[in-house]
Parts: structure tokens; C-alpha cells; sequence
């Protein structure tokens, strides 16, 4: 496979991109900040057992301007890539984001906005060359609107609604489209939570997720545990969500 | 701080490393369980996040207190998310990777293609940064010498927030102070040294059994000129004439046509799904244990090829095998008698651990090569000795009991596994350590980088 993630000089996306060179994968990696990328790639190709290809472009999920070029140099490197895995996005608490609007502007902006903007990106290259796979990282906290997760939840619920109805209509065409909800991961990101009972380790998450791309899944959630979670807190009466502080 | 004693107890409480159920904040523990309050930050960035860090950790598996914080409000960065290999030269084996980088990763990545580890821990759990930090040894260290000895450049953060590499020849003295250094000189960034090419990935193993310490001494002597790896285990439970009896083991690499087609196969490991009750670990279930073990095999010798991951890994097995000892903890007593003071003091020094009833199932002996140019580094040429013990009341007397007999015997211990050592007694068993301080002195007057440990034994102002 020749694949292409956005996000992959941290948490999930480092996991996941040194899986898929691991297997021997060819890769390509996006994100912000050339010289980290240039040490992300260089780690990818020392770990790369048959020495695969492993190229790098500066791609911003705050600059869509970014997007096109990026996504060019990857079709370069990679000869036509057949596979994209967004895992960038921005994170922050609920009263971070309620205290500083310009903050929760930005990061709907990103989560949403123009991920959406991304996505439709390699959509329409996918789709011209006869379909592929596009795996996004949503959330478990896109499931329901709830009081810790509000503003970043519903970027992800924006984001869960807009890949389901992707793979709703272009799955005929060939496009395979993976939405993945994860639920507490130790990575980066939640770093300095406490985390909550089933909290995955990202190797763990990451075998899961490319056995979910492999499978040509259009859901997962991951560790597994949160699928059952997720559908109780979807069918809580409102009544109990207001009292209760999940 | 340490001068006067009122029991361990009381001791301990002062430097809050007794899990304390009314502290209610966050706690960081290292790998004997005991823990202290704090909190350490994670990211993939560690050479931002080690900005005006008084404390750096790698995967918290040194035993005692030399990565727990000095006070919970310290800033802890821990190196562990920092993983990346930054460089690899195939025909040389040189390698870069930043401190976290862990070498069970190292291994994984690099046994398949003929290389590995210059030096490899009895753990694979541990980062680079932190065999740097503790100058590992490992069953080569007659031929190899210490992990330090293996490494070309650090890539250091200063107490003055000031980045800067060394090597053997520049700022030769940040280098080798920081190799044994438990990351008191600064913070380790990244690391560069050069891996070994192996013959294949699996090991010729001799084992031997010895029915005496007077035997295994004997054996290790005449073992160590004829194999590049050799270590021990002891059986310190029994008496008498069978006092130090166990098992010689001894190693190799395997040559391709010795060893089989395949790679190793990775086992699964285990974990513990809870922790054992303080007694689990008692005189009478270590016996039955070391009983066990020391009649593993029947013959007198054995020899065959075996997976490295038994060989060097055993107790890796047991992911989180620590918790066998129960909440109260655990600690280990690592020290080295030299050569000179002959195998009358090691059976001297057995024979005083058994009178004191450090009773413990992993008792590991071993013979060291020269000291190596680590300034606080651990091996001397000579005999090391490391057993467990649970935590109890008794803990401190004994480890002062053990301690003044290294003194005497002109030994010194290993402060990746100490939590009990006296200041006093550790300035007496470490004539290098006025130099030591003299380098943190150049490079950190005030004192800015600092750990529960070196707050014990050196007096850092708290």
C-alpha cells in the first residue's frame, strides 16, 4: 500500500505509520513543522525493514492553502498513493474552550471545517483514479452531545456525519471510507487526564485501525470496550444526561 | 538529613517516599512500587518539555529514588513518547535515536537484521536515555564493559535551559559525568552509539550448576576468558556448606549454522491481574522457589540455544512482575566487591546477607571488568552481587549492615537500584564523587536539576 497521513509525527499517527512501514507499506507523512517531519520520516526509514520509501511535506490543517501541494508531493513520492489516514486535530479542554472563544473557533475551524476541506481533497483524487481508502480519526466524544466534551464533540460530530454519508455514497465508486472512534488513548494528547477505565495504549489502537482499514471497515470504535459504553450513553434519557457528569 | 536514625520509618516519611494514603495527590513510583508526590509530563516533544525541568525519567524502572522528584511541585519530563531513531548506518551500526526510545523497540527492529545492543540490561523496559543515565551493565561486562563505553555523542539540555553535545573529547566532562550521572547533569536529549553486528539472533547457552560460592567464583574466573557473557543465581537461602549454590550461566551469540532458520518468536507476555499480598514473598515460598529452580535441570551442566529473550530478558516475562511483592514494596541491593578483597569477602558478604535474612528469590551474581570512565559509573573490576528484598521495618539496618561491609571491603553500590543508602556511607564507598561534584558545580551551581535521590545522598537544598 502507498499511504499518506496527516498527522503522523505524533500520538496516533506516529503508532499507526510505524505499523504500516513495519509491514513494509511505502508512506508518506504531513503535518506542521518541517525539520520534526524530516526526523519523523527518518525514523519511519530506519525502522522500514526492506528500506521502503518514506517521504514528508509540511500540511496544515489550519492553512488549506497547504492541502492541494501537500497532497501533490505525496502522488510524486509515493507514485499515486492509494490511502490516506487523517489523525491530526486540535484538543482542548471544555473550559479552556469556553473561556477563550478565539480558541474554540480555531479548533472547530480545524476538526471540522477543514478537515472536511482535506478530505474532499483526496476524495476527488481517489475517486479519479478509481477509489482507495480514507480513514479519519473522529471520536467517541462525537456520540452524544455531553457537558466535559461539548465544543471539541461536536466538531467530532460534524466530522462522524459527514464520513458516514461519504461512504454512503461513494462506496459504489470504490472509495472506502473509515471512521474511527476512538475512546481514551494514552497518547500526547490526553496526557495530564487521569485516564478512565479501558484506556488504550496506541500500538494497541493502531494494530486495531489497520485491521479496520485492511477489512475495508466504515466504523470502529477502539479499544472495543466503547462500542458497548457509547450505546448506553446514546440511549441515556436526557433527564439522566443532565444530572450525570460523563 | 540522614544523620541520626529514628527507625526507617521515620526516615522515610521525611523524604515522602512511604505511600502515604492521606497524601492525596498524584504520585509517581518507580519500579520498587514505593512512590512519591508528583506528577511528570509527557510529550513527544521532550527537548521543549525538558525547558526549565528539574528532573528528567525515562520509563521509571531504575528501583530506588533516582526518578521520583525532590518535591511534588518539581517539573518531571518523561523522555518516553520521545522515541524517534533519527539516524541508522547500516554498514556501521552507528545509530541516533532521541532518549525515550525504548530498547525493547531496538530490539524488535534490529535482532532480524543482525544487529543488537553493544550492552543489554537485564530488562529490555528501559530507554536509552536511562541506560545512559545509569551507565547500564550487562553479562558482557568482563569483555564489553558499561553501556557508556558504547556511546559517542549526547545531546544534553543544561540547568541553564542552554542545549549543547558532547562527546569522549568535547566538553569531555558534561560526557562522562552524565554517563553514570542519573541525569544530574542535565537533560538527555539524544543519544548516538554504535550497534553490534550479531552472528544470528539467538544464543548458545551453557548452564552449570554450582554446589558452593567457593565453586561459582571458581567457575565464573574460568568461565569469563572463554565466554563473552556469564552472570549467576544464587540460591542465598541456603546454608552452610551449600551457602552460594546456584547456577553459572553462560553465552553466546549462535553462529547461522547453530542456530535455527527463524526468528525468535516474540512470546506473549504476562501480566498480573492484581497485586500479590505482602506475604506472597516470604521465607518459606522463596525456598520452595529456589529448591525449584537451582534443580531446574538435573545434569550438572547443560548446553543449548535458546532465544535471547529468556537469556537476557527472564523476568520480562512477568510484565509488571514488581507487584509480586505486594503493596509494601520492594527494593534491591546491588553492590560490587573487588577483585583484591578475594572471594573470602563475596562468601563473607553471602554469608552476612543470609545472617541478616535478606531472603529474596532473585539473588544474581556476577563478575565486572575494569571501572569504566563513567564518573559515577557502577562496575569495578570484581564481584557484584544484587538481591531483592521486600520492604519491611528491617530494610534500613540491613542495607547499613551490607553498606559497611562494602566500605570495608572497598566496594560501592549501584544507585539505579538504592533507596536506603546513607550519605555518609555512600561518600565513603565513592572516592570519585568530589570530582563528580565539582562538574555539577561548572555546570549547575544552583542546583536546579535534582531527584528525590540526590537530595538524599548529596544534600541538594530542598
Amino acid at each position: 500500500m502507498k499511504i499518506v497521513l496527516l498527522g503522523a509525527a505524533t500520538g496516533m499517527g506516529r503508532a499507526i505509520a510505524r505499523q504500516l512501514v513495519e509491514r513494509g507499506d511505502s508512506v508518506f507523512v504531513m503535518g506542521i513543522g518541517a525539520d520534526d517531519l524530516a526526523k519523523t520520516a527518518a525514523d519511519l526509514a530506519a525502522r522500514a525493514p526492506k528500506g521502503g520509501a518514506v517521504g514528508h511535506a509540511v500540511c496544515d490543517l489550519e492553512q488549506p492553502e497547504t492541502f492541494a501541494q501537500a497532497l501533490d508531493a505525496a502522488d510524486a513520492a509515493l507514485g499515486g498513493f492509494d490511502s490516506v489516514v487523517v489523525t491530526a486535530a486540535m484538543f482542548a479542554s471544555q473550559e479552556a474552550l469556553e473561556a477563550d472563544t478565539e480558541l474554540a473557533r480555531r479548533l472547530v475551524t480545524v476538526n471540522y471545517a477543514n478537515t472536511v476541506v482535506f478530505c474532499e481533497h483526496v476524495r476527488k483524487r481517489l475517486l479519479a483514479r478509481g477509489g482507495g481508502r480514507l480513514t479519519v480519526f473522529s471520536s467517541v466524544a462525537g456520540d452524544r452531545g455531553r457537558k466535559p466534551v461539548g465544543i471539541y464533540g461536536s466538531s467530532k460530530a460534524g466530522i462522524s456525519h459527514y464520513l458516514e454519508s461519504l461512504d454512503h455514497k461513494y462506496h459504489a465508486a470504490g472509495l472506502r471510507v473509515l471512521c474511527v472512534k476512538p475512546g481514551f488513548i494514552k497518547t500526547g494528547m490526553t496526557a495530564g487526564l487521569k485516564p478512565p477505565p479501558f484506556a488504550g495504549e496506541p500500538e494497541q489502537v493502531a494494530t486495531a485501525v489497520i485491521r479496520a482499514m485492511d477489512a475495508g471497515l466504515p466504523l470502529i470504535y477502539t479499544p472495543a470496550i466503547w462500542r458497548l459504553v457509547m450505546l448506553v450513553i446514546r440511549h441515556l434519557p436526557r433527564f439522566v444526561m443532565r444530572k450525570i457528569g460523563f | 538529613m540522614a544523620g541520626e536514625s529514628n527507625g526507617p520509618g521515620t526516615e522515610l516519611k521525611a523524604l515522602n517516599l512511604v505511600h502515604n494514603p492521606a497524601h492525596s495527590g498524584p504520585q509517581l513510583a518507580a519500579w520498587g512500587r514505593l512512590s512519591a508526590p508528583g506528577t511528570e509530563l509527557v510529550s513527544e516533544n521532550f527537548e521543549q518539555l525538558t525547558r526549565g525541568a528539574r528532573l528528567s525519567r525515562g520509563l521509571g524502572r531504575s528501583y530506588g529514588d533516582s526518578s521520583l522528584p525532590a518535591t511534588a511541585t518539581d517539573k518531571v519530563a518523561a523522555s518516553r513518547n520521545a522515541d524517534r531513531i533519527l539516524q541508522f548506518d547500516n554498514e556501521t551500526g552507528v545509530i541516533r535515536v532521541e532518549a525515550g526510545v525504548c530498547l525493547a523497540d531496538l530490539n524488535r527492529i534490529f535482532m532480524p537484521r543482525g544487529w543488537f545492543t553493544p550492552v543489554t540490561p537485564g530488562t529490555k523496559f528501559v530507554t536509552v536515555g536511562g541506560m545512559v543515565g545509569s551507565d547500564i551493565h550487562g553479562k558482557n561486562h568482563h569483555v564489553a564493559g558499561c553501556f557508556g563505553a558504547h556511546v559517542r555523542e549526547l545531546k544534553i539540555r543544561l540547568a541553564s535551559d542552554d542545549i549543547v553535545s558532547c562527546t569522549p573529547t568535547i566538553l569531555s566532562e558534561l560526557f562522562y559525568g552524565s554517563i553514570g550521572g542519573m541525569g544530574l547533569l542535565g537533560h538527555i536529549l539524544e543519544v548516538e552509539f554504535a550497534l553490534q553486528r550479531i552472528p544470528s539472533a539467538w544464543v548458545w547457552m551453557q548452564s552449570e550448576r554450582m554446589p558452593d560460592i567457593d565453586s561459582f567464583l571458581e567457575g565464573l574466573g574460568r568461565t569469563a576468558p572463554l565466554w563473552p557473557m556469564t552472570m549467576g543465581w544464587i540460591d542465598c537461602l541456603s546454608r552452610g556448606r551449600s551457602l552460594g549454590r546456584g547456577h553459572l550461566i553462560a553465552g553466546r551469540w549462535a553462529e547461522p549454522n547453530e542456530a535455527p532458520s527463524a526468528q525468535p518468536a516474540s512470546k506473549p507476555m504476562f501480566t498480573l491481574p492484581f497485586e500479590l499480598p505482602n506475604l506472597a514473598v516470604n521465607p518459606l515460598t522463596v525456598s520452595a522457589f529456589n529448591m525449584a529452580y537451582y534443580h531446574k535441570h538435573y545434569r550438572q551442566k547443560i548446553q543449548k540455544v535458546v532465544s535471547p529473550e529468556p537469556f537476557f530478558y527472564p523476568l520480562d516475562a512477568v510484565l509488571d512482575w514488581n507487584k509480586v511483592y505486594g503493596p509494601r514494596g520492594f527494593t534491591q541491593y546491588q553492590c560490587v566487591v573487588p577483585r583484591a578483597a578475594g572471594a573470602p569477602a563475596v562468601r563473607e558478604f553471602m554469608d552476612l546477607l543470609t545472617k541478616l535474612g535478606g531472603a529474596s528469590p532473585l539473588c544474581v551474581i556476577k563478575d565486572c571488568g575494569p571501572q569504566g570512565h563513567g564518573m559515577l559509573s557502577f562496575p569495578l573490576e570484581g564481584t557484584s552481587i544484587a538481591v531483592d528484598m521486600a520492604v519491611s521495618a528491617a530494610t534500613q539496618r540491613i542495607v547499613d549492615r551490607l553498606n559497611e561491609f562494602v566500605i570495608a571491603a572497598g566496594g560501592r553500590i549501584y544507585l539505579t537500584k538504592d533507596r536506603f543508602t546513607r550519605p555518609e556511607h555512600f561518600a565513603a564507598m565513592e572516592p570519585r564523587l568530589d570530582a563528580f561534584l565539582a562538574v555539577r558545580e561548572k555546570f549547575d551551581p544552583q542546583r536546579r536539576l535534582r531527584s528525590a535521590q540526590s537530595v538524599r545522598l548529596f544534600g541538594d537544598p530542598v
